[in-house]
């Protein structure tokens, strides 16, 4: 066991330092999301969004429940793309031809990841907090908010790994995350609430698990925890279901490229 | 003689959908020698070698590294061995002493005796200059360098190189060379693949030829020379049209054993060249042939390679590298 803590660190630390030493990307990946949703897209719908059908005072802080996980889905969906190139340079095999528990490298991943993705999200939270949104369940809320964005993370994640680990090239790996990403989005209710969407479009977004996390972060952001407890309940049990899918599918792919 | 076996590989096969990139192979690998598995890009090698380090499972057969079977007793066999991949498998943005202290916790060992080795292993390799600036800094050789002390951090029984100098300058490849040499020197066990003949030539104690999959021969560098049997008279000749003439005129003769066409005249082997020489020459004359050119040697590792797998190793083969 301390061997396996030890492995996990050193290779959680090996995440954290290439980060470091990508400064410009570190900024851009913490800054991009609220620049371009939330500054950009919240204060440029302000006016033409309608407050009654959104059912929020204005259109950023009903905006912000969808930024967050709109984030949650961005970096999960990213999150293996350094294996991806483990993978394809061959210091995955390298890692693997140590005397290394099997899922250190990938619980490695995991950890970091889910670590910037809450990092990111207290980021936007407090962006927000500047327009004015501020939170109605308070820390706990938070707390709550942290908790379904790393639940959802980590199915992402998963997906992600699973995806890296099956590809034949990285050309493949980006294209289908190209194509994953926005209709995920498109097809939730970050943007735009179920009952304002075309008939069809909210019939997707009803099983879009994104839909489900958004509604449970919405009232804690909005409302407060009469409305919001139900909601969190909820999305704890789609969460369960859907990390259980992920994970076993990319348990999966990992034995069968790990030979 | 009886010597330690470090290595068993026992009628190994792995299959990818329905090509077989290893085919039933069996072969020992001794303690304390530097043993070479030598063939062109697609012939197995890079297979055998995952295999050997429990990277692949093998469809059938068996391996054992020092008495542990690479599925079974994987973990075992993990602690004893040291990796260099042919991919530069480096990190960009870690600095060299930064890979080895990440490979020093995979390995467990303590901060201490990690720092220890590590500063051992960087003097060796002659690194210790640069060993913290980041790995994208560094030139090819360099991260050889890097790769082959990660390889040794484990102080492991057995080191797998796998084409340790491909894409090298000469300087470099030397250098590498004289390592592979010193460990050898220290009572490690060396396992490479190479498709570089003078390489396989300058550093192996044996080798093994492997093309599809297969051994097609296994020996001494020297060994296998001499049971090619005989040197090689090469020709050059003026005129290419009365080439097939010469070279049947010449099949057949007392001190001739075989002869070959090449792009511009034949190899010839023989028996000795005293004897051999006259008849050439006089059976040339005969048909008119004008000779450009001489030249007499004694047989190559290429010329075993040829002579084994019915091509030059630098000839292309059809099937890509399945990994």
């Amino acid at each position: 066991m301390a061997h396996y803590w030890q492995e996990i660190r050193a290779l959680t630390m090996r995440w954290v330092r290439r980060l470091s030493r990508e400064k410009f990307s570190m900024l851009f990946t913490l800054v991009q999301p609220m620049l371009f949703w939330l500054i950009f897209f919240g204060n440029l719908f302000q006016r033409a969004a309608d407050t009654q059908v959104m059912q929020a005072p204005n259109y950023i802080s009903f905006l912000a429940a969808g930024v967050v996980v709109m984030t949650v889905l961005n970096n999960g969906l990213a999150g293996g793309v350094d294996l991806l190139f483990d993978k394809e340079n061959g210091f995955l095999e390298r890692l693997m031809s140590t005397p290394i528990h099997r899922t250190s490298v990938i619980l490695s991943r995991f950890i970091f990841v889910m670590a910037i993705t809450s990092m990111q999200v207290l980021v936007i939270l407090g962006v927000s907090y500047l327009f004015g949104v501020h939170p109605a369940t308070g820390i706990l809320g938070i707390a709550t908010i942290l908790l379904i964005g790393m639940m959802f993370g980590v199915g992402l994640t998963a997906i992600s790994m699973a995806m890296a680990f099956s590809v034949k090239s990285h050309g493949d790996f980006f294209s289908v995350l190209g194509f994953l990403s926005l209709p995920m989005i498109f097809l939730s209710s970050a943007l735009v609430p179920l009952t304002a969407m075309p008939g069809w479009m909210s019939f997707l977004a009803q099983f879009n698990p994104m839909t489900w996390a958004i509604d449970a972060v919405r009232p804690l952001i909005l409302s407060g925890w009469a409305e919001a407890l139900p909601h969190v309940g909820m999305v704890v049990l789609v969460m369960v279901v859907f990390d259980a899918l992920c994970l076993y599918g990319g348990a999966k792919a990992f034995r069968r490229a790990m030979g | 003689m009886d010597r330690a076996v470090a290595i068993d590989v026992s009628r190994l096969c792995k299959t990818y959908d329905s090509h077989k990139a290893v085919d039933d192979l069996s072969f020992r690998v001794y303690a304390g020698e530097i043993f070479g598995l030598l063939g062109p890009n697609g012939a197995g090698k890079s297979t055998t070698l995952r295999t050997l380090i429990t990277l692949l499972h093998p469809t059938s057969g068996t391996a054992t590294i020092m008495g542990y079977d690479t599925v079974r007793d994987a973990d075992t066999v993990r602690t004893l061995i040291g990796y260099v991949p042919q991919e530069r498998a480096i990190d960009r943005f870690l600095t060299g002493r930064e890979h080895l202290q990440l490979l020093g916790a995979l390995y467990h060992l303590t901060t201490e005796e990690a720092t220890k080795r590590i500063g051992e292993l960087l003097k060796l390799v002659d690194l210790e200059a640069h060993a913290d600036r980041p790995a994208k800094t560094y030139s090819g050789g360099m991260k050889r360098k890097l790769d082959i002390a990660c390889g040794l951090l484990p102080d492991p029984k057995i080191l797998f190189l796998d084409e340790p100098t491909l894409g090298l300058d000469v300087q470099s490849r030397l250098r590498i060379w004289e390592y592979v040499r010193m460990l050898k020197a220290r009572g490690m066990t060396v396992v490479m693949t190479t498709n570089y003949l003078d390489e396989a030539d300058q550093l192996c104690d044996r080798l093994a030829i492997i093309d599809g999959g297969k051994i097609k021969t296994l020996g001494a560098p020297a060994e296998l020379k001499i049971a090619l049997g005989g040197d090689i008279v090469s020709l050059t000749l003026k005129e290419a049209d009365r080439m097939h003439a010469l070279e049947s005129a010449l099949n057949g003769q007392a001190a001739i054993k075989s002869v070959r066409a090449t792009a511009k005249g034949l190899d010839i082997r023989v028996e000795s060249p005293e004897k051999a020489l006259p008849t050439i020459l006089e059976s040339a004359n005969r048909l008119g042939c004008s000779i450009e050119f001489i030249q007499y040697n004694r047989p190559r590792l290429d010329d075993v390679f040829i002579a084994h797998t019915g091509r030059a190793i630098t000839e292309s083969i059809p099937e890509p590298e399945t990994t």
